[in-house]
């Protein structure tokens, strides 16, 4: 056969199911994700370095690229802050309405991305609950770049929580115990102890949230102002030209978005790999 | 309505009868951080959907277009989810029983959507069916519509809840080996009977929380869904497509109180996953 050795080998097994249940899957995978995405890759190839070039030197172009890049960056950043601090007091604490608190870290997950954009959005404005107050003190959240850290930080939350926790609490209490009784003091033993066993897991859950801060869209077009080159994310530019039927523009940013958030991932993994490295996990 | 917590049975390091004070600021900020990123938000939809009392929220919640856009999010569901999770037993199966190269490049292919923006995964699809692509308009000059039409929502709908389930399966099948899976079939059971009786009971809650996480999704899939569908009023609004109608029609009461049977939605997805939790420990 002539693609005996591109099929995947496998050794002898007495279960059976390989074939079907590996060709179901593969079929599948290809159907609904494979296909499509390698489309995406050669309808954007297809477009011509002439083209590619002229779609990614657009300004307003590279200010969404931009925009997305480093508000999802900041606010994964934020999010490891208040992710760790949520992590820490779930594990270590109790309290009364903690399974409450702990159940609701994952709201973002189960809340649709537009009904948190739209709630976000009427708390944030000016006239708003939380919008009000702030405005007084000169603060502007909805429909300021602000506005998108804070839907950014809303999505990225359980991201963060769920990947520090089960770390955390693995953490061996003899070493803090240990370095306790040689005289450190809390501080220390945090920063020195349990900081460097955690950070592995708190930076995967970073890197999860920036993922999908990168490409987020529900949450950020209701609270964003849209404009171009202050308020336009990338995701939305790609709509914007769609609905322009500017088929070309919408897949080179699409593209160009792919191959920014892979790197991020793999940026990610590099970074986590070093983390696991010095704490001494292999 | 607050309920006190037992204690936690394990021995902490500085587990102490009476919290510090540092425990008790990082404790209120925790809770802080929670009611205003969470509870807030929530409080704020129901309100702003009974603003204008009951009557004006029942009429927006049983108004027709309100009422198909309910039947297509739940049609879409229905289709998506039973695909996703027939798509999560195959792979987890192959991969969790059996040895073969290219293991890890497979995992990593259907983890592939997480990494993909929304409006790419609907994008990819207008790209593929729409009526400026050759199959597009092969398709539609056949009178089959994908974009901007059902298939597409359910398509893009699918892409992005693909590894939903699969993902929640293979950890956990992986770890359960083969032991037990390799007596049944050497004792003779078939292949299905092995799959039903030894390996489902086994990772029954690890599924259902796949298909739960899964369905949520589905059911409140944005971005996707609104690249490919169209948003033709009735016909290809999904629920959270008709929410995003009516606020940017600044008719909020409308906009919320359909808002909030997708936070009943969020709701029960998260007493459902706490239920399966428990059970699971």
């Amino acid at each position: 056969m002539l693609f005996a050795p591109l099929l995947p080998r496998r050794e002898f097994s007495i279960l059976p199911g390989f074939g079907l249940t590996l060709g179901i899957s593969l079929a599948w995978l290809s159907v609904i994700v494979l296909i499509p995405l390698v489309m995406l890759v050669l309808s954007g190839i297809g477009v011509g370095p002439a083209g590619i070039t002229r779609v990614l030197s657009s300004p307003r172009v590279l200010a969404s690229l931009w925009l997305s890049l480093w508000a999802s960056l900041l606010a994964s950043f934020i999010t490891m802050v208040i992710g760790l601090l949520l992590a820490w007091v779930l594990v270590r604490y109790s309290f009364p309405g903690k399974k409450i608190v702990d159940a609701l870290i994952d709201l973002p997950i189960a809340l649709p991305t537009a009904i948190a954009g739209i709630a976000l959005t009427q708390l944030y404005a000016p006239s708003g609950w939380l919008g009000y107050p702030l405005a007084q003190l000169g603060i502007k959240v909805a429909y300021a770049p602000l506005g998108i850290i804070v839907a950014l930080v809303f999505i990225g939350i359980p991201l963060v929580v769920r990947a520090v926790q089960p770390v955390l609490s693995q953490v061996d209490p003899s070493l803090e115990e240990a370095a306790g009784s040689m005289g450190a003091s809390r501080w220390q033993v945090f920063w020195h102890v349990i900081l460097p066993q955690i950070f592995p897991a708190l930076l995967a859950g970073g890197v999860m949230a920036a993922g999908r801060g990168f490409g987020e869209y529900g949450s950020v077009v209701f609270i964003s102002s849209n404009k171009p080159f202050v308020g336009e994310i990338a995701p939305l530019l790609i709509v914007t030209r769609l609905e322009e039927f500017d088929y070309a523009g919408a897949t080179v940013i699409a593209l160009a978005m792919l191959v920014i958030s892979l790197s991020l991932l793999l940026a990610g993994n590099l970074l986590g790999a070093a983390a696991r490295k010095m704490a001494g996990q292999s | 309505m607050i309920l006190p917590t037992a204690p936690d049975p394990r021995p902490f390091p500085r587990a102490r009868k009476f919290p510090g004070p540092l425990q008790i600021v990082l404790t209120l900020a925790a809770v802080a951080v929670v009611v205003i990123m969470f509870v807030l938000p929530l409080v704020l939809i129901l309100t702003q959907a009974l603003g204008s009392g009951w009557n004006a929220y029942a009429a927006a919640v049983v108004e027709p277009d309100a009422i198909s856009a309910m039947k297509l999010t739940l049609l879409v569901a229905a289709i998506s989810v039973p695909l996703n999770l027939i798509f999560g037993l195959t792979a987890s199966w192959a991969i969790a029983k059996f040895d073969f190269s290219g293991k890890a490049l497979l995992i990593s292919l259907i983890e592939l959507p997480l990494a993909v923006s929304p409006v790419i995964s609907g994008l990819i699809y207008v790209l593929l069916f729409g009526a400026q692509s050759y199959l597009g308009s092969w398709l539609i000059s056949r009178d089959m519509q994908i974009i901007f039409a059902v298939p597409g929502i359910v398509l893009a709908t699918l892409f992005v809840t693909f590894p939903y389930v699969a993902r929640q399966l293979i950890p956990i099948m992986q770890q359960q080996g083969r032991e037990l899976e390799e007596v049944s079939a050497v004792m003779g059971a078939t292949g299905l009977q092995t799959f039903w009786f030894v390996t489902l009971p086994q990772v029954k809650w690890a599924l259902f929380y796949g298909v739960i996480l899964c369905n949520a999704r589905a059911m409140g899939e944005f971005g996707a869904v609104s690249v490919v569908s169209g948003h033709i009023r009735g016909q290809t609004n999904t629920l959270p497509l008709h929410v995003e109608i009516l606020y940017n029609e600044y008719n909020f009461v409308a906009a919320f109180a359909c808002a909030s049977v997708l936070v009943a939605l969020a709701v029960l997805t998260l007493i459902a996953k706490n239920i399966v939790e428990h059970f699971d420990k």
